[in-house]
């Protein structure tokens, strides 16, 4: 696929620019860290064997395509910060990732829904980013597309067997869809970092998309026999670094071997 | 993709002495991962194109690399290659008689593949018996590459190689 803007080489001279293009990396990477840790935490606790060993393997590919985005921020920054440090040792408001993947696992229907509503953005998002005038983030998008695709078609399976299945089933998968919907708009929110990457194509601008996820989620929805919410307020924060009380828990969690040992190495 | 490394047949025997940890009878020039070796005295540079973003044998293969050529009195430096990314039409023949051998089906070109995974069609053939009526199990195995099938004739449980393209 071609990009749809070459990008100046000056571009990155310009302090601002890379400033704005790293902040932009942390928005899309932040998601994939905290989604990552959030289904960690569920290795050996899945329902049974195969979610288990699926949601697991799902964190892992998160985790592997976080890493690639923080070399290439660590690259950016050219001073001596590593993946590690951006992964362990950032403060909470630091972290860019959207209010939908800190969301705790309550169950396995709110696990599916909160995947679901994120694989669907996610594609589309890796889709679009495959356009990116930028050449480190079009190779990881055409990489991180087909796993991507892969997650959906499990959490999508998944929504659809909860939801027209039983009726307990169903009630709980129905309170995740209307406890989690009010996330899903932050997903388009942009940051001016992002407008300023989508000014410059190296970011797709994913609000001419907002209609057709809308879409894409509500007709797997119906299929799911499941209703799609009405709200009239959707809560945002966290691409600015406001976060729900369940992020200071995940962060301790995951930083406290990087605080307790420094430069520890596995 | 063939691959042809340019380099003395000494080097080849080191290279295709690394294994993939997680499957040992796959070496690395088998499973497609190696892009580019530069001899230049004593120093290597191996370009590497990781298979799964989040795979943790990259890192040990990375590892193992170095280790086998600094017996040789070589140093290692391993380039990642992000683009093109691997594809499971990499590995080639005969990695993927060793997979079969070993109990893991080897993967199916890309209709057929997306087939098997919805459980659409049996065409995964089971490593055990060879009956073709399998079943999927799950759409995620054991590592990041797999997913669970059971052959409905012999019962065996096995693997399947997923194709990824």
């Amino acid at each position: 696929m071609k990009p749809i803007k070459e990008l100046n080489p000056q571009f990155l001279e310009s302090k601002e620019n890379k400033q704005h293009l790293i902040n932009y990396l942390l928005g899309v990477a932040d998601n994939y860290l905290i989604l990552g840790q959030r289904l960690g935490e569920l290795c050996g606790h899945g329902p049974n064997l195969e979610p288990d060993i699926a949601l697991t393997n799902i964190s892992l590919d998160m985790l592997g395509q976080v890493r690639s985005y923080y070399q290439y921020i660590a690259q950016l920054r050219g001073d001596k910060s590593t993946e590690d440090d951006i992964a362990f040792l950032r403060k909470e408001r630091e972290y860019k990732s959207v209010l939908l993947v800190e969301q705790p696992n309550i169950d396995f229907g709110y696990v599916i829904v909160r995947q679901f509503f994120f694989d669907v953005y996610n594609r589309m998002f890796l889709g679009a980013l495959q356009q990116s005038a930028d050449e480190t983030l079009r190779a990881l998008a055409f990489k991180g597309i087909k796993e991507a695709s892969y997650h959906e078609r499990f959490s999508g399976d998944w929504l659809k067997r909860l939801g027209d299945g039983t009726e307990e089933s169903k009630t709980r998968v129905q309170q995740a869809v209307n406890d989690l919907w009010i996330y899903t708009d932050e997903l388009f929110h942009t940051t001016k970092a992002d407008d300023a990457m989508i000014a410059a194509g190296v970011a797709p601008d994913m609000l001419q998309l907002k209609e057709y996820y809308y879409e894409k989620v509500g007709e797997l929805l119906s299929i799911a026999t499941l209703d799609i919410p009405e709200v009239e307020y959707f809560q945002k924060g966290g691409k600015e670094g406001l976060h729900s009380e369940h992020m200071g828990y995940i962060l301790a969690d995951m930083q406290y071997m990087q605080r307790a040992y420094p430069d520890s190495k596995w | 993709m063939i691959q042809n490394y340019n380099i003395s047949q000494e080097l080849l025997d080191v290279l295709e002495s690394v294994k993939d940890p997680e499957i040992p009878v796959l070496n690395v020039v088998d499973l497609g991962v190696i892009r580019e070796v530069i001899v230049e005295g004593k120093e290597i540079t191996i370009k590497l194109t990781p298979t799964y973003s989040g795979c943790p044998a990259m890192d040990v293969i990375g590892d193992d690399l170095e280790r086998a050529f600094a017996v040789h009195g070589y140093t290692t430096h391993i380039q990642l290659i992000m683009s093109p990314p691997w594809t499971t039409d990499w590995i080639t023949e005969r990695g993927r008689k060793a997979l079969e051998e070993y109990g893991i089906a080897a993967p199916l070109e890309e209709t057929a593949d997306k087939d098997v995974l919805l459980n659409e069609k049996k065409l995964v053939k089971c490593t055990n018996c060879g009956s073709q009526n399998t079943k999927l199990v799950s759409q995620f195995g054991s590592t990041a590459c797999k997913a669970m099938f059971q052959c409905e004739v012999c019962l065996e449980p096995f693997d399947y190689f997923k194709c990824l393209k």
